[in-house]
């Protein structure tokens, strides 16, 4: 196979045409899967959706005028083209219960979720990464197993509070006994700190013992056995021949663990009363305003298909051979 | 498998949670029928109480003790999780399984549709469905298991996949057993056991995820509660009183917790391997001192030339901690190795020849345990030298070469680079210096295109050019002793022919010392001009290498050279036997440990481990009964030889 | 009769950008008789013996069992069998030996739990191993006492031709030569066809009846055992020969001192996907255009092998150049 690779490599076209090729048109698809389940989601719904959001008691009439409104009463395959023509044009829809289109509703909501998400994943990185690589290297070869029992049963253990748990916890302590920060909202950054490291929190746990774990393994590769053997001093052989190798395996797992993360500013955002798009679709959901739910979730996708993309970015970049890995 | 739950439930982390699991499920069902009445009763009087002797952790806006409340809620929100982990786990084996039976391509679509529906997160997935199926509690249990299929699903076509590629299953095709029959007898048993522990941890995730839908409102609707209503209700009222608040969250954690350490401890002790079971002819375990015995034996003659000796290496042990006892895969190694002299390491696996090489590489890593009576390199004592010295000596006169030159390339950097460092660390040149000292190496072993070569990476190379360039690393410096560990076993037999002939022109034009160490005899006689045979982690035989047709004197060395066949062996009679397996590093018997697979073994064998004693100029061997050859014709050279062994032995 | 023959039988993997692992080969193993196939890694042998199993479909040419394509139904005897290289892979590891065994037996023949169990018996005795063992799981056996196992089950569809594929090199050294001897003896005793994988000459030599020798996919050269070894036409066999060891001669071939013959020795392999014009060899080819001047047949004419018993598939077939340009000047 090496040899194999070899040649794909010298061959006429750059292998990164084919891996970002590839790449694209698996971005593609999976927009297309994404916005078709969006669309059918309204339509999966058991019984009328608009009859369930304006309730029982609202006339006939209205529900049909707002079946018409909404486009309901024509042909499925006619929606469906309406709904992606409506994309392509940024039109998202009208939200039933305020009458805002949309994309302006989710226009708003949008930069406070962003920033949290964005804010979490650094920190939990900044943590994550040496914290795990120190503990690698302190317990590689199985040396001071009670440093790595402290360790793996922390991390288990905060690892496995959720966010919105850890939330309630912080804002009680934090906010409630010692009014440090704001209970909820956002306004100056002080208000960011709660959110922010709770959504952080269980994800640096979570990855440090992947790093570690990644770590641990790479320093017991044969490479890293040949660095030694060109008595290499200790910080060249973790930081040169060791680190970029476990993180790379880490990128992997951190990027879908980057797209939970996305997803877990839903329950955060309602804690703390976040004006971010979880609260929203929260909210409508609720309110059975699919519109905008379609929307937000709509908005959600992408950004975790986005993230996904940029970690295999990332990843080609890194590591040499996997471009040629995938054909 | 039972057995291996049970082993993971012995260690403390396992049953710690067992613990905590079997309370919360005991809980689960108990709860409910004892606690029902006092958790729904409304009492007017204590509306939005603290705590209190009466009611624990207070009461709620109607009045209902909380403390009952949270221990009742145990049972739905358990129930809930099991039902939500259900289907996830069924809808997912299914989608995991189909690909296997289906048709290629109605395989191919599930698992495109599998890798998609993955990368979404599962709450994400969850509220989809959740909208679809209606807020409530039945939409929310069909939301979280179908959100959790999907990476359940990847994980069982994983699995299924690995299985598959696996030849017993070719060997079952063969056969004849059809594709069901392979799915449930051969591969469900064999994947099994990560599925159990991975739907442990999953029912932990479902549990959670459950109380966040119910948190927000989206899960069980009021009057029924589970621990997120709870909570969703208490943290309204988080500032009168904050238990009530606080109370469910840590349950729920507490119950996550315990799903999830189950599956750990548990896939913990999947990960390492089963103790084989001791039924069968496993043979007796010996005392570690009786093995462990200091090497005392006459010292070799080439003592007196070490000025000129590269390598001096005496009673050379190595051991490492094992389940039952250290295990000791050296035990008493001593030779030494003159300048451009070339020697070959010689033994089957476990003799114990690899950990020589790193033990004498200083490359044995903890736990390992290596000690020697007497380690030189070039005249530094490698036992008491300050290691800053030593690291300057060694990394610029010791290469080692190892078998697997993928592996043993960093695959995220480029071989120039690899190469450059040493000069760079050990001989002081700058970056573009040792770059153009890299590619002139690149050179010395015949690499063609050095300089375009330096900057690919190491998968960009065939096996035999990566051993090469392995090489090339090793002259970066200017060694005087290059020690390959099985440098050509990777390789095609033409590609091996160029390694040897390269290794083997580097010592004649640099009069380098060569210790090369392969199972491989004649290879070794190709390129050694001394060969040093290995059983069960000692020397049995050392010998001039031109002497190893016909003139081995230690029946190991005889048996193995009859038992591989080349272009010689007599088609028409059977191959030469050696009874029995090699022996196990972790079980080595008193006395010589060859002696359960010797035609010529007697009581002494079986009691005393003989020594090595040199018979011979330049002629080592560790036997009680040596001889040339193995007719009768040589029983007298046997005993004159013998007599000898028991003159040495007593002086 | 039991003749397992190979008609121009081809297997490519991958699409567009994939690779011709077996390319229109021909062999026949002749009742009775061992056929040695020897190659380096890639050259498409192991792809051979899986095609010949059906566990890789073919993408062009046919094989046939005593002339008829092999498509066994289900419960019926199965007259082709294999043994793969690893052992510890070969076995199910959660099924006990005898389960094993008695999994390959033919449902028509089994008559009943008892008979079966008599037959993984006698199966187990044949392989020269404990009866006693049929409730041993592979975890608790050696490698070696495994490939007897692998044998055994082999065995168990009463077949005329087994596929060995490098059963011996996942073995100790010390313990190869038990598992050669044994599939010799049943060789002869069965009177089984087989078909002799490994990369060992010296192996295949000690086994084989007849010798093909593959490369890059194609069989450059076929015949008798001693024909091959003792007057090897093309000059990849005649490679193959002298990198093989021998404990009575144990000397390298030295440095040539031609430069051109030099650096072709020392020419890295040819990637199987992405083949050389004309002959497959002529970039590695001592007797080529790289080192003789005026071989440009090499690089345009692809040297298909003319079927006959002893062919080798070389334009140059016969003539004595191993040692340079001496011999054509």
């Amino acid at each position: 196979m090496s040899i194999a690779t070899r040649f794909v490599a010298d061959a006429t076209v750059s292998p990164w045409t084919g891996f970002v090729a590839r790449r694209i048109g698996r971005l593609v698809v999976s927009l297309w899967v994404l916005v078709t389940a969006s669309f059918l989601m309204i339509h999966l719904i058991p019984g009328d959706p608009v009859r369930a959001a304006l309730g029982s008691s609202a006339p006939g009439a209205l529900v049909e005028a707002r079946r018409d409104a909404l486009g309901l009463n024509d042909p499925l395959w006619l929606q469906y083209a309406h709904y992606l023509q409506g994309l392509f044009s940024g039109n998202l829809g009208t939200s039933m219960t305020s009458d805002l289109p949309v994309a302006q509703v989710i226009g708003d909501r949008f930069p406070a979720t962003f920033e949290m998400a964005g804010l979490a994943f650094l920190l939990a990185v900044l943590i994550a990464v040496p914290v795990g690589a120190l503990m690698g290297v302190l317990t590689r070869g199985g040396r001071r197993r009670p440093t790595e029992l402290a360790f793996t049963s922390t991390s288990i253990v905060v690892a496995a509070i959720p966010e919105f748990l850890l939330a309630v916890g912080l804002v009680y302590l934090f906010a409630i006994q010692l009014g440090w920060f704001p209970v909820a909202g956002r306004s100056d950054a002080n208000s960011y700190v709660l959110p922010v490291v709770s959504m952080a929190l269980g994800s640096a746990a979570m990855l440090s013992r992947i790093v570690r774990v990644e770590m641990l393994s790479v320093l017991g590769t044969d490479y890293i056995r040949t660095a030694r053997a060109k008595r290499l001093p200790n910080w060249m052989i973790y930081f040169r021949h060791a680190l970029p190798n476990a993180l790379t395996a880490t990128l992997t797992i951190g990027g879908l663990m980057l797209s939970a993360m996305v997803a877990g500013t839903v329950l955060v955002e309602n804690v703390f009363a976040w004006p971010g798009l979880g609260s929203t679709i929260v909210a409508s959901i609720l309110a059975k305003d699919y519109p905008v739910v379609q929307g937000v979730v709509l908005v959600y996708g992408i950004g975790v298909l986005l993230v996904n993309l940029l970690v295999d970015i990332a990843l080609g970049m890194l590591d040499p051979r996997s471009t040629i890995k995938e054909s | 498998m039972a057995a291996r739950w049970l082993a993971a439930l012995k260690t403390p982390a396992g049953a710690v949670s067992a613990a905590m699991l079997f309370l919360v499920l005991a809980m689960a069902v108990i709860a409910p029928i004892l606690w029902t009445g006092q958790a729904e009763e409304i009492n007017t009087r204590a509306i939005l109480q603290g705590p209190s002797p009466e009611h624990l952790i207070g009461t709620d806006s109607l009045g209902r003790d909380l403390f009952f409340r949270l221990l009742v809620a145990t049972g739905l929100s358990v129930k809930l999780a099991l039902a939500a982990t259900g289907i996830g786990v069924t809808a997912g084996l299914v989608l995991g399984v189909v690909p296997s039976l289906l048709s290629r391509r109605i395989g191919r679509l599930v698992t495109a549709f599998v890798n998609i529906a993955v990368a979404f997160p599962g709450l994400l997935l969850a509220m989809f469905f959740a909208v679809i199926f209606g807020v409530g509690q039945t939409g929310a249990v069909l939301a979280i298991g179908l959100a959790t299929a999907p990476s359940f699903a990847r994980l069982t076509q994983n699995l299924v996949a690995t299985q598959s590629e696996r030849d017993y299953i070719a060997a079952a095709k063969l056969a004849g057993v059809g594709k069901v029959q392979r799915l449930l007898r051969h591969i469900l048993p064999n994947i099994a056991e990560p599925l159990v522990v991975t739907a442990t941890i999953g029912a932990g995730g479902s549990l959670l995820a459950f109380a966040g839908l119910s948190f927000l409102g989206l899960g069980v609707q009021p009057p029924a509660y589970d621990w997120g209503r709870l909570l969703n209700e208490g943290l309204n009222d988080i500032y009168v009183n904050p238990l009530a608040a606080l109370a469910p969250g840590l349950a729920v954690v507490i119950a996550g917790l315990a799903f999830n350490l189950v599956g750990e401890a548990v896939a913990e002790t999947l990960g390492t391997p089963m103790p084989v079971s001791g039924r069968g002819a496993a043979p007796q375990r010996v005392p570690q001192a009786s093995t462990a015995k200091p090497y005392t034996a006459a010292e070799p003659s080439t003592d007196g030339a070490d000025s000129k000796a590269v390598l001096t290496v005496r009673d050379l042990f190595v051991s490492f901690p094992g389940p039952a006892g250290p295990i000791t895969p050296v035990r008493g190694v001593s030779f030494s190795l003159a300048r451009g002299e070339a020697v070959g390491v010689v033994g089957e696996s476990g003799s114990g020849k690899t950990q020589t090489a790193l033990a004498l590489a200083q490359l044995v890593e903890h736990p390992g345990n290596v000690s020697a009576s007497r380690l030189e390199f070039l005249g530094q004592d490698q036992l008491s030298s300050p290691s800053r010295a030593r690291r300057q000596l060694l990394g610029t006169s010791f290469a080692m070469v190892f078998q697997d030159p993928m592996k043993s390339f960093n695959p995220t950097m480029r071989i120039g680079v690899q190469l450059a460092e040493v000069a760079q660390r050990h001989l002081g040149m700058n970056r573009r210096q040792a770059l153009a000292r890299a590619a002139d190496r690149l050179r010395a072993v015949r690499i063609p295109a050095a300089e375009r070569r330096l900057r690919q990476y190491p998968h960009e190379f065939s096996g035999g050019m990566r051993q090469r360039a392995m090489i090339g690393m090793g002259i970066m410096g200017n060694p005087d002793l290059i020690v390959a560990d099985e440098p050509t076993t990777a390789l095609d037999v033409t590609v091996q022919q160029q390694v040897l002939r390269l290794l083997s022109s580097i010592k004649e034009e640099n009069h380098v010392a060569i210790l090369l160490i392969s199972h491989d005899l004649t290879l070794v006689a190709q390129v050694c001009e001394r060969v040093l045979v290995m059983y069960a982690g000692r020397i049995v035989e050392d010998l001039p290498a031109s002497d190893l047709a016909g003139r081995g004197m230690h029946p190991y060395t005889q048996a193995l050279l009859a038992a591989v066949p080349d272009m010689e062996t007599d088609r028409d009679r059977p191959l030469a036997v050696v009874p029995g397996r090699p022996a196990d590093p972790s079980q080595v018997p008193v006395g010589c440990a060859f002696a359960s697979r010797c035609p010529k073994a007697d009581d002494q064998c079986t009691r005393e481990d003989p020594q090595l004693v040199e018979r011979e100029d330049g002629h080592r061997v560790a036997c009680w009964h040596p001889s040339r050859g193995t007719g009768r014709e040589r029983v007298s050279v046997e005993l004159k030889l013998h007599a000898v062994a028991l003159q040495g032995e007593a002086s | 009769m039991s003749e397992l023959r190979f008609e121009q039988v081809s297997v490519r993997f991958g699409g567009r950008h994939g690779m011709t692992a077996v390319d229109g080969v021909d062999l026949t193993v002749p009742t009775g008789q061992v056929v040695g196939l020897v190659g380096e890694s890639g050259s498409g042998k192991s792809t051979l013996a899986r095609a010949a199993a059906g566990l890789t479909p073919l993408t062009g040419g046919q094989i046939l069992f005593n002339g008829q394509p092999l498509r066994p139904k289900r419960g019926e005897r199965r007259p082709l069998q294999m043994v793969f290289q690893d052992p510890h892979s070969s076995l199910n590891p959660r099924m006990s030996i005898g389960e094993s065994i008695a999994e390959g037996i033919p449902r028509a023949g089994r008559g009943g739990a008892a008979g079966r169990r008599s037959e993984v018996q006698r199966l187990l005795g044949l392989v020269g191993l404990d009866p006693q063992r049929a409730f041993s799981y592979p975890g608790q056996m050696s490698g070696g006492q495994l490939q007897r196992v692998a044998l055994a089950r082999a065995l168990a569809g009463q077949p005329e031709v087994i596929i060995a594929d490098e059963i011996t090199s996942a073995l100790d050294v010390s313990v190869q030569g038990t598992v050669l001897n044994l599939v010799r003896d049943l060789q002869r005793e069965l009177n089984l066809s087989m078909l002799f994988i490994s990369h060992n000459l010296a192996v295949v030599r000690y086994v084989a009846d007849a010798i093909a020798v593959m490369y890059l996919g194609r069989i450059v050269e076929q015949g008798p055992a001693e024909q091959i070894l003792s007057d090897p036409q093309h000059p990849y066999t005649k490679d193959l020969l002298a990198a093989v060891p021998s404990h009575r001669s144990p000397s390298l071939t030295p440095v040539n001192a031609d430069p051109a013959v030099q650096a072709v020795n020392d020419a890295e392999p040819t990637d199987p996907h992405h083949l050389p014009s004309g002959c497959r060899y002529h970039l590695r080819c001592p007797i080529g255009p790289l080192v003789l001047p005026g071989r440009d047949i090499c690089r345009e004419v692809d040297p298909a092998s003319d079927g006959n018993r002893q062919a080798a598939a070389c334009h140059f077939v016969g003539e004595l150049l191993t040692s340079g340009k001496a011999g054509i000047l």
